[in-house]
């Protein structure tokens, strides 16, 4: 481990020194899980869609260089450094979001897609991060006490993400980010009358996209009473749990991966529980939880409300996908299209990844005036 | 600051001063709400993470009723190609073939009528009425035929219906038909082993890593299967069942159960071809359990080869009265009495051995529990109970108890062999792996028993199943069929147990005809000698020279029994 003294002062042992290599350490257990997983469940995926059968395997392998390069790059940079990329970041991402409702690509219905340099690019990924470090910028910015314009235009861009993101329509994306910027507001300390009021909004709004998605309705009915509709992914997802045991039927030894489209991204977990067994799906809930809690333990200490409210956006941005996406798997909640970050393949998915990684890493490391009320 | 401060060792930054908060106490209240808000959402998502756990265990281990799943903490093994099922020379018995099935997508399906009209004239196991209620269903996915012919496959394929599908399926064929059908078994559409081995070893079978290798040899199957079914078609019988078994390995070579089926079309078979008679059925077997009652009384040591029992009148005993088929009227000797199936002489022999000994000498031969070969299709004998003295005398001569054909034959083998006792299997045994077994009486005993045996082909009963050279040794059995409350005289269960060669049995062949009825060839009879003990002369001449066994000249072999009985009747 200690491959710089301490005191070394050139900027690699700085970071060394400074960065959460616990947290670190997660990501990278993560990573390898990730690309272990990959290969099991890609290749039958690549073969449905009439590509050689390592065809996606090898996309996801040629981008974790990026994602580490991305990581590891994103990490170095101070709290200012990281406002500013991701300011910058986020009105990028927000300008290409908004264009794909233009000229994106339709899939399954949907237009969340554009094309770049030969690459097709999900733009809203990118969103999701550098929209809850702007949010932290604006929560925390009050010189002069201006505390509540801040909030005001933070709602304002919500207000007009969600306005884009429901176009495409992606209900899954609105929902994080919309989750994620309250559970900021909360954070920031917004009064308990407000919060309750938020709460109340965002059960409306739930209520409204039941009424306006007929496709929401239906997932929803399904859960509440799986009698009479289609049941075939879940029923397929839940017993690959079963059929893996403690420790899986080995790998490659699966068949879930085969009945189940979505088997690399949307149900990569349920592949995990067949062929890895329980055991290992505790390990990779136990890795995202570690990540969580420890993320949130290294915020106790911090005195800059920027540093706080940007940092816990993006560990529960992050979080809430890795719960979404792991418990519509088990059956706790509609099954709704989500990565789990790292392990599902996702061009654009991993390297948002990174970046709300990186960035993470970046606000995390230890800084003078650390510790102190 | 200068220069020098710039570089001192410290690898932190410096808070910025837009970061710092301006006044003491506003500062402190907002860490404070901002602790408290950390806290809360922290556990939130702690809790969160700790359902999801919660959940995998739960999915993963526990079954509905809330109790740990066993099973489930091993994988189940993935789906693989089902194994086959070969016999002991690697013939195989069932493997599968690649199939296509077909499939529809109702809601893709354009213009059901016309879909429905183009199908018809290929899938002619359903009107066209069903394929139009089946293309307009609501369900996602419905099947419309399973491993279609490859005629079907490409005939259908050129249609071009749109919402039409076909997967690639296996099925289950037994190449071998009906010869080994009731070992063998059958699965269902899905390849879920019903019956036989399918089933009993259905969790290797899916593993597909090795075939299951049967200690069947084929060729034995089919002499022993044609030779019964020629016996049961001569006699006019309603089946038959029979076993070829290894006495030294208790491996099953052959075992038949007649009539039989068509594994490939188990579906149509009617209930009474699926019955193994073999395994599943339990009989009262008559006199062939003579072999039995000798042994236990000699091996008890209550009587002696030259003992002698008075057999000149019937045993009257609780209203019941217990004759003798061909009555001798007058002494006969041990022998005597199992050459010429005396069923007086056998009683009174249990007699003086009792009956807890008899019971305990059965419980050994394990005809108390249902026997260990290896298909769920086994029966559980029928004992007396209460086991009274009448008991005692009707089980000497094979009434009162039934066992199936396997308890029977295992029984037989461990009689002759020297008096162990070994399980029959239905796997082919490597030499290591053949069990000690379980001493049941003496060598001694044993070797009387050869020769008593040898004895009932050479002079008595048996004498239709003696194959020239090959030593035979056996014995007839001709039990009344139970009718209602009493027995029947006209329905018989003709039997004959026998074991070849004599001088160092190897094999036990067992053949069961039902109801057989007297033809102009057995001069009235339907009798085991008769009917049964052919049966045994055909299959030892057949599978002897398949099994390396030479004919030998028999008089050449000093014939000790022979004497013996020549002794007993001429010391009357």
């Amino acid at each position: 481990m200690t491959a710089y003294a301490r005191d070394d002062t050139s900027a690699m042992s700085r970071w060394w020194w400074t960065v959460d290599r616990w947290s670190l350490a997660a990501v990278g257990g993560l990573v390898f899980i990730g690309a272990i997983l990959i290969l099991a469940a890609s290749p039958a995926v690549s073969t449905r869609l009439g590509l050689d059968g390592f065809a996606l395997a090898r996309r996801h392998f040629f981008l974790l260089p990026v994602a580490a390069l991305l990581i590891f790059g994103l990490s170095f940079l101070g709290p200012r450094g990281v406002r500013r990329m991701a300011t910058i970041g986020f009105l990028l991402s927000l300008a290409l979001t908004a264009w794909t409702l233009v000229a994106g690509a339709e899939i399954n219905g949907a237009r969340r897609w554009i094309g770049l340099a030969g690459f097709s690019l999900q733009p809203s990924e990118f969103l999701k991060p550098t929209f809850a470090v702007a949010t932290a910028w604006l929560l925390a910015a009050r010189p002069d006490g201006r505390r509540l314009a801040g909030g005001v235009m933070a709602a304002g861009l919500l207000a007009l993400i969600l306005f884009v993101l429901l176009r495409q329509p992606d209900l899954g994306m609105s929902l994080l980010v919309a989750a994620t910027w309250s559970a900021q507001v909360f954070l920031a300390g917004l009064p308990w009358f407000w919060v309750i009021v938020l709460a109340a909004m965002g059960a409306a709004s739930l209520v409204g996209a039941y009424v306006a998605f007929p496709h929401v309705a239906l997932r929803i009915d399904g859960f509440i009473d799986p009698s009479g509709t289609d049941t075939y992914q879940i029923d397929r997802s839940l017993e690959a749990f079963a059929n893996g045991g403690l420790f899986g039927r080995g790998p490659g030894e699966g068949d879930v991966k085969l009945h189940l489209p979505d088997a690399h991204s949307d149900f990569i977990f349920a592949v995990a529980g067949e062929e890895f067994g329980i055991v290992a799906c505790l390990i990779i809930v136990t890795l995202f939880a570690f990540l969580l809690l420890r993320g949130f333990g290294r915020l106790f200490g911090e005195t800059s409300p920027f540093v706080r409210i940007a940092a816990a956006g993006l560990l529960i941005d992050l979080g809430l996908q890795a719960l979404i996406n792991m418990s519509s798997a088990l059956h706790l909640v509609p099954t709704k299209g989500m990565t789990l970050p790292f392990i599902s393949y996702g061009g654009s998915s991993l390297l948002a990844t990174s970046i709300t990684v990186g960035m993470l890493l970046a606000l995390s490391r230890r800084r003078a005036g650390m510790g102190m009320p | 600051m200068n220069a020098t401060e710039r570089r001192a060792p410290h690898p932190i930054q410096l808070p910025r001063p837009r970061d710092i908060i301006h006044t003491e106490g506003e500062a402190r209240r907002a860490v404070e709400v901002g602790r408290t808000r950390l806290l809360i959402a922290a556990a939130v998502l702690a809790v969160a993470f700790l359902v999801v756990a919660y959940r995998l265990v739960n999915v993963g281990l526990w079954q509905q009723d809330g109790k740990v799943n066993v099973a489930a903490i091993e994988a189940t093994p993935a789906a693989a190609e089902r194994g086959d099922i070969v016999d002991r020379n690697g013939i195989v018995l069932a493997t599968n073939l690649v199939t296509a099935s077909l499939f529809a997508i109702p809601e893709q399906i354009i213009d059901a009528g016309d879909a429905a009209d183009r199908l018809a004239p290929f899938l002619t196991d359903m009107t066209r009425g069903e394929i139009e209620a089946k293309l307009r269903s609501d369900k996602a996915f419905v099947w419309l035929k399973r491993n279609l012919t490859p005629r079907q496959h490409s005939q259908i394929l050129r249609l071009g219906v749109p919402g039409l599908d076909f997967k690639t399926d296996s099925r289950r064929v037994y190449p071998q038909g009906g010869l080994g059908a009731h070992v063998v078994g059958f699965t269902d559409i899905d390849n879920n082993g019903l019956a036989g081995i399918e089933q009993s070893f259905d969790d290797v079978l899916r593993t597909g890593y090795e075939p299951v290798r049967l200690s069947i040899d084929l060729r034995i199957q089919h002499i022993l299967r044609e030779e019964l079914a020629r016996a049961m078609a001569a006699f006019n019988g309603i089946g038959a069942t029979g076993l070829t078994l290894d006495t030294q390995t208790g491996e099953v070579l052959a075992l038949v159960s007649l009539p039989d089926f068509d594994p490939n079309l188990a579906g149509m078979a009617p209930e009474i071809a699926r019955f193994n008679r073999a395994t599943l059925g339990v009989y009262e077997m008559g006199s062939t359990f003579k072999v039995f009652n000798t042994a236990m009384a000699l091996d008890r040591g209550a009587v002696e080869l030259a003992d002698r029992y008075d057999a000149r009148t019937p045993i009257k005993i609780n209203g019941f009265t217990i004759t003798d088929f061909k009555p001798k009227n007058r002494w006969l000797s041990v022998p005597e009495i199992f050459v010429y199936s005396s069923n007086i002489g056998s009683a009174k022999m249990a007699q003086d051995v009792g009956t807890a000994a008899q019971q305990d000498f059965f419980r050994r031969l394990g005809m108390f529990q249902r026997s260990s070969i290896e298909l769920p299709e086994t029966g559980t004998p029928t004992l007396p109970s209460p086991w009274r003295p009448i008991n005692t005398m009707t089980i000497a001569y094979g009434h009162g108890i039934a066992v199936t054909p396997v308890h029977l034959a295992v029984g037989v083998a461990a009689v002759v062999n020297g008096g162990i006792m070994r399980p029959a299997t239905l796997i082919k045994r490597q030499p290591g792996q053949i069990p000690d077994g379980e001493r049941i009486i003496s060598t001694e005993t044993s070797a009387a028993m050869r020769e008593l045996l040898r004895l009932v082909v050479r002079a008595g009963t048996g004498r239709p199943a003696d194959a020239p050279g090959y030593l035979v040794g056996g014995k007839t059995g001709t039990a009344d069929k139970q009718a209602g409350r009493g027995y029947s005289e006209n329905s018989v269960l003709a039997s004959f147990v026998g074991t070849f060669p004599m001088s160092a049995p190897r094999y036990v062949i067992l053949a069961m005809i039902d109801e057989p009825k007297p033809n102009a060839a057995s001069h009235g009879y339907a009798t085991g000698g008769w009917v049964a003990a052919p049966v045994i002369r055909n299959v030892v001449e057949r599978m002897a020279p398949l099994l390396g066994i030479e004919p030998i000249e028999d008089t050449l072999v000093p014939d000790a029994a022979s004497a013996l009985l020549i002794a007993a009747s001429t010391a009357e």
